[in-house]
């Protein structure tokens, strides 16, 4: 509708999808995971019991997304096909390793959230195809997780945002998944910070290096929000918080 | 294809039929063809909260739907509050608060604020804060709305013991 609203996309036909029932349902696998059809309210996943009993990042994510009037009608899978950069759900789809499902005429096929996202407000959805479902793969026991980010106004767009996923072994990083989002066309997944941390002690020094490493490594834009240069600092320093706090959470649970 | 749709719909209690243009935004369709003009168009892309009315009782930008998205739906928007001359408790509040000046974007304030206390009737302060964190007011502040929002929430507190107190 903004895009509308601002002459910026002038559709000859909109095919309103709202009402076609059975794409709005939360659902928990015999697995551990969850499915979410693509037309349940970003409102309902929100409050939905079993996404915070199964999923604790997701449900975290959910209240980041715009304001609740916004959230009480837009869609799960609306803001994943809508691919803004600066949205949560496609960077938190990368971290838990969503699956999409994508439905033609032809059949369904399904397409893994590192394969997804394309570029700024592009995925991999052909014009034949409709995003039905999201499978969101069981939680890792113990897996500590964060999400931050920074904007002008609480609900604003982030201008960068982070969200990590963090496994121990003992003292040392076993595994982890860093993705920035807000900072170029698609969230970015560092790898060579993740690289960085494995079999690490994640220590002070660590994080620190690691948020400089992540500053220095992202490309971001600048635009009438902040500077690219701006973006690089506060997604390095994003980057060593939220490990701090998915260190803490990975700690405490292991406790447990 | 024709352009044009016939919805039914209720505003306020009251229910409508009419045919109105696929392209017409919902907020239009109550201003323009209801002549419910409370509801107020500021950014009409979603972001300053001014066209907030409830849809099935929950807040929604009328400016982000479209009018024929609405068809079978129940709304209610601000001209619905009050009972005759009985203000609202939150409109009360809002006067006496002084939440108010030029009145643009208090209708989206109200609305929001309506479906708001609905689910959290004893609010703290912060998240008061953040319930109308998209909602935009450019000359009152937002501390009066603040206040006014917190009143009237203890207000109908204190309204309900007084009933539950009653033999």
């Amino acid at each position: 509708m903004p895009l509308m609203s601002f002459r910026l996309a002038r559709p000859a036909v909109i095919i309103d999808i709202n009402r076609i029932s059975g794409l709005d349902s939360i659902s928990a696998g015999t697995n551990g995971g969850l499915t979410i059809g693509a037309l349940t309210r970003q409102r309902a996943v929100e409050r939905s019991k079993t996404v915070q009993d199964r999923n604790p990042l997701l449900a975290a994510a959910m209240p980041l997304i715009g304001h609740f009037q916004i959230r009480n009608r837009g869609t799960f899978g609306g803001s994943l096909v809508h691919a803004d950069p600066a949205a949560e759900l496609p960077a938190v789809g990368i971290a838990l390793g969503m699956e999409f499902v994508l439905r033609s005429a032809q059949g369904d096929r399904v397409v893994p959230a590192e394969d997804f996202f394309l570029g700024y407000m592009a995925t991999a959805v052909e014009p034949s195809e409709l995003l039905t479902e999201i499978r969101i793969p069981s939680w890792k026991p113990g897996t500590g997780w964060a999400i931050d980010e920074v904007s002008r106004r609480k609900g604003d767009f982030a201008m960068v945002g982070v969200t990590v996923l963090v496994q121990l072994d003992g003292d040392a990083c076993r595994d982890s998944c860093i993705v920035i989002f807000g900072v170029g066309g698609k969230p970015v997944r560092m790898h060579k910070a993740e690289g960085m941390l494995k079999g690490k002690k994640l220590g002070r020094q660590t994080l620190t290096d690691i948020g400089e490493t992540v500053a220095n490594d992202l490309e971001p834009d600048s635009d009438i929000h902040a500077s690219a240069q701006y973006r690089k600092e506060v997604g390095g320093v994003l980057t060593r918080r939220a490990l701090e706090s998915a260190l803490a959470r990975a700690k405490e649970s292991g406790r447990k | 294809m024709s352009s044009k749709h016939t919805i039914s719909l209720t505003v306020n209690g009251k229910a409508y039929e009419c045919l109105v243009e696929a392209r017409m935004t919902l907020a239009d369709f109550l201003r323009n063809e209801l002549d419910l003009t409370g509801t107020h168009l500021g950014c009409e892309h979603g972001v300053c909260g001014a066209c907030t009315i409830l849809l099935n009782g929950e807040a929604v930008r009328s400016c982000l739907l479209l009018a024929v998205q609405a068809d079978g739906a129940d709304l209610s928007t601000v001209e619905g509050l009050a009972q005759g001359n009985q203000l609202h408790p939150l409109q009360e509040a809002f006067r006496d608060r002084h939440a108010l000046q030029c009145g643009f974007c208090t209708p989206g304030f109200l609305m929001t604020a309506v479906a708001f206390l609905k689910e959290t009737p004893t609010p703290t302060e912060d998240e008061v804060r953040e319930a109308i964190s998209g909602n935009i007011c450019r000359c009152t502040g937002y501390l009066p709305i603040v206040e006014a929002i917190i009143q009237a929430a203890g207000n109908a507190r204190d309204n309900s013991k007084k009933r539950s107190s009653t033999p």
